[in-house]
C-alpha cells in the first residue's frame, strides 16, 4: 500500500464501527464446527477417510474467504487523497448518532 | 544415560550452535536507538513487516508442545486429536477483525500487552490487574510444556538420566536461550523463527509423503489405526467421532480458536508488526502452518502402523506418550536425519519460550511493577525490570519441569485454556462495545474462573488413574449448578471452558443490567472510537519508544 499524504484523524463521533459486507465471508469457514458434514470413513482419498481429507480442504477454503476480504478491505481505513472525498466515518455519523449512547453515561 | 545416539546429536548440536549465534546477534538486527525500551526490547520496535510477522507468528502458535503433543494425542485417542486442525482453521476468520482494532489502538496509545489496553478502555488498574495475572498464570505452565517439548526430544536422543541431573542437557539449553532473550529481546526469536520454521516445513513434509509410502499407504494406516482402537477397551477412540464426542471435538476446536489470541504471547507477535496489512496478509499466509500441523497430526496413526511405542521417562518412571514422534523419526528415518527433525523441535521450543517469557515479562513489568509497585519508573527502568523479569519467569520453568512431576504443567496448561478464555469479555468484546459494565465484567471473570476450575477438578480420567484434571471433556450428566442436575444420565460431552465462558457472560450481562440501571459509574474510556482504525502512517500514532 503506497503511503500518500496521511488521512485526517478518522471519527471522532459514531461507535466507531464500519459495516461491509464483504466482512461476512468471515462466518463461512465457521461451517467447520458442524462435525456431522464429515464424520464419515468413506470416500477414501489416497486412503485417507473422508473426515480427514474434507477437514483439509477447509485450509483452502478458509484462506480463500479471508484474502477475499483481505483484498476487497485492504485499502481501509479511508484515505482522503482526493480533498473532496468525504471519509466513510463522516457519513456514518448521522446514522450513528442514534446508537451513541453506549458509554455516554460514562464520562 | 541410555545409548547416545551420536550422529544425531552431532546435527543437533550443530544448528543448536546456530541459533544460538544467531541470538546473540539478533539484538543488533534493524535495531532502534537503544535497547532500553520495552517497545524496542519488548515489541522489536514495533517495525516487523509480513514475512518476519509470518515466521515469528507461525513460530509462536505452533509450538514444540503443540508438535509434539497432537501426534501424541491422535497415538492415544484417534479422530478427537484431530481437532486441532479445525482449531487452526476457524482461528484466523474469526481473530481477523479484531485484532486490527486490538493493533490499532494499541499503536495510538502505546499498550504493550492486552493489560494496558483494557486500562485505558475501562480506566481501571484492577480489571487490567486481573487480565494481567490471568495472562500470567496461564501463560507460565504453556513455557514449562516447551521444555517437555525439548525434553521429549532429547531423551530420544538417548539423554534419559534419571534424577535431577537427568534434566542436565535441558537446563543447559534453557540458560542459552535465556541469555540471549536477555540481551536482544524479541529480535532474537524473530530471527531465530526463519531457522526453526524452515527445518519444520522440511522434516514435516518429508515424514508425511515418505512414511507412508514405506509402511504400505494410508489406507493400510488407518485399517491398522482403526484395528488398534477396535481391540480397547475405551469406549470414545476411534479413526472416526462417535455420538457422543462430537460436541466436544466442536466446542474444543471453537474454545481453543477463540483463546489463542487472548494469550499474551500471540497478541505480542501481532503488535510487533508495523501495520495494519501486514496483520491481515499474516491472516491470509498462517494458514500453511495449520496444514502443517494437520499432517503432523497424521503422524499419531504412523506411529501406531510402525509399532512405535513411547518412551519411559527415567525421571518419572512412566511411559511418556510425547516421545511418540520422536521415536517414530528415530525407527525410521537414518540418523542424520533424525537429527534435523530433533533440532526442529527442539528449536521449536526455544522460540515460542522466548515470546512467552517476554510477554508475561511485559505484564509483569507494565501492569504489576509500574502500577503499584513503581509508579514512576522510567522506560528504561521498565525494559530493565522486564529483561530481570524474562529470566525469573524461564527458570521459574525449568524449576516445575525439574521438581515437580511434569503431568502438573499438563494439568495447569489445561486450566491455563480454560482461565485465558475467561479474558475474552474484557479483551475482544470490549474492543467492539463498551456495554458490558466494568464491575459486570469483574464478577464474570471471577464466576467462569471459579466454575471453570470446579468443573476441571471434577473429571475424572481413569485410563491415566486420574480422579482430578483428567481432560477438558465435561459430561453433561456431570454438569451440575449446585448440587442440581438437570441433564443427568447424558453421556454428550462439551468443552469446559465453553461452557466456563457462557456461564461467565451470563453473569456479566446480569450484572451489567443491574448497574446500568442503579447508573454506577462504568469507568472512564481514554480511547476514541477514531483510534480503532489508525494504520502506519497516521499521524494520530504514539512514536515507538517514547512513553
Amino acid at each position: 500500500m503506497s503511503t500518500g499524504s496521511p488521512p485526517p484523524r478518522a471519527g471522532h463521533s459514531g461507535n466507531g464501527l464500519r459495516w461491509n459486507a464483504w466482512n461476512l465471508l468471515l462466518l463461512v469457514p465457521l461451517l467447520m464446527l458442524a462435525t456431522a458434514l464429515y464424520n464419515e470413513d468413506r470416500p477414501r482419498l489416497f486412503g485417507l477417510p473422508f473426515f480427514y481429507w474434507c477437514q483439509f480442504l477447509f485450509v483452502p477454503l478458509g484462506v480463500l474467504c479471508v484474502g477475499l476480504v483481505y483484498l476487497r478491505t485492504r485499502d481501509e481505513p479511508v484515505r482522503t487523497d482526493r480533498p473532496d472525498r468525504l471519509s466513510v466515518d463522516d457519513l456514518d455519523s448521522a446514522g450513528a448518532a442514534g446508537r451513541r449512547q453506549d458509554g455516554s453515561d460514562a464520562r | 544415560m541410555n545409548d547416545l545416539q551420536w550422529t544425531e546429536i552431532v546435527v543437533f548440536s550443530a544448528l543448536f550452535l546456530l541459533v544460538t549465534v544467531l541470538g546473540f546477534v539478533a539484538a543488533r538486527w534493524r535495531a532502534g536507538d537503544s535497547l532500553d525500551h520495552l517497545d524496542e526490547w519488548g515489541l522489536g520496535g514495533r517495525k516487523f513487516g509480513s514475512w518476519i510477522t509470518w515466521f515469528l507468528v507461525g513460530g509462536d502458535l505452533y509450538t514444540a508442545y503443540t508438535f509434539v503433543a497432537v501426534p501424541a494425542l491422535i497415538f492415544g485417542a484417534g479422530a478427537m486429536g484431530f481437532f486441532a486442525l479445525p482449531y487452526t482453521v476457524i482461528l484466523y476468520p474469526i481473530v481477523f477483525l479484531p485484532l486490527l482494532r486490538m493493533w490499532s489502538v494499541s499503536r495510538v496509545h502505546g499498550y504493550v500487552t492486552p493489560a494496558d489496553y483494557v486500562r485505558g478502555r475501562y480506566g481501571s488498574s484492577l480489571l487490567a490487574l486481573l487480565v494481567a495475572l490471568t495472562g500470567i498464570i496461564a501463560t507460565m505452565p504453556y513455557i514449562a510444556l516447551q521444555l517437555v517439548g525439548l525434553e521429549a526430544v532429547l531423551r530420544t536422543m538417548g539423554f534419559n538420566g534419571s534424577g535431577v541431573m537427568g534434566h542436565a542437557p535441558l537446563f543447559i539449553a534453557f540458560l542459552i536461550l535465556a541469555l540471549y532473550t536477555y540481551q536482544s529481546g524479541l529480535r532474537a526469536p524473530a530471527l531465530i523463527a526463519f531457522v526453526k520454521d524452515t527445518l519444520i516445513y522440511i522434516v514435516i513434509l518429508v515424514a508425511v509423503f515418505y512414511l507412508p509410502s514405506k509402511l504400505g499407504g494410508w489406507d493400510t494406516i488407518f485399517d491398522q489405526a482403526q484395528a488398534k482402537f477396535d481391540a480397547s477397551r475405551t469406549p470414545s477412540d476411534g479413526i472416526l467421532l462417535n455420538h457422543n464426542n462430537q460436541l466436544q471435538y466442536a466446542t474444543l476446536a471453537l474454545g481453543s480458536a477463540l483463546a489463542l489470541f487472548l494469550y499474551p504471547h500471540s497478541l505480542t507477535g501481532i503488535l510487533a508488526s508495523k501495520g495494519r496489512n501486514v496483520i491481515k496478509r499474516n491472516m491470509v499466509a498462517l494458514p500453511a502452518y495449520s496444514l502443517l500441523l494437520g499432517m503432523l497430526a497424521l503422524l499419531g496413526y504412523v506411529a501406531i502402523s510402525a509399532n512405535s511405542t513411547p518412551l519411559t521417562n527415567q525421571a518419572t518412571g512412566r511411559p511418556d506418550s510425547n516421545t511418540i514422534v520422536p521415536v517414530l523419526f528415530e525407527q525410521q528415518f537414518p540418523g542424520w536425519f533424525t537429527g534435523i527433525a530433533f533440532a526442529a523441535i527442539g528449536i521449536g521450543a526455544l522460540v515460542p519460550a522466548a515470546i512467552m517469557s517476554i510477554a508475561a515479562a511485559n505484564l509483569w513489568t507494565r501492569n504489576i511493577y509500574k502500577e503499584y509497585l513503581r509508579r514512576d519508573a522510567s522506560p528504561a527502568q521498565e525494559a530493565k525490570q522486564a529483561k530481570l523479569a524474562s529470566l525469573v519467569v524461564k527458570f521459574g520453568a525449568i524449576a516445575f519441569i525439574v521438581f515437580v512431576d511434569p503431568q502438573f504443567s499438563i494439568d495447569l496448561q489445561l486450566i491455563g485454556g480454560v482461565i485465558i478464555l475467561q479474558t475474552l469479555p474484557a479483551v475482544a468484546i470490549s474492543l467492539y462495545t463498551r456495554w458490558f459494565h466494568l464491575w459486570g465484567l469483574v464478577t464474570g471473570w471471577v464466576v467462569g474462573m471459579a466454575w471453570g476450575f470446579v468443573m476441571l477438578y471434577g473429571i475424572p480420567n481413569p485410563a491415566a488413574g486420574k480422579a482430578h484434571f483428567g481432560g477438558s471433556a465435561l459430561t453433561f450428566g456431570e454438569l451440575s449448578l449446585f448440587g442440581w442436575r438437570p441433564l443427568a444420565g447424558s453421556q454428550v460431552q462439551i468443552y469446559v471452558g465453553f461452557v466456563a465462558l457462557v456461564a461467565n457472560l451470563l453473569v456479566a450481562a446480569l450484572v451489567t443490567l443491574v448497574l446500568r440501571r442503579m447508573r454506577v459509574l462504568n469507568g472512564t474510556d481514554e480511547t476514541r472510537p477514531g483510534d480503532y482504525h489508525a494504520d502506519e502512517g497516521d499521524p494520530s500514532l504514539k512514536p515507538v519508544g517514547s512513553h
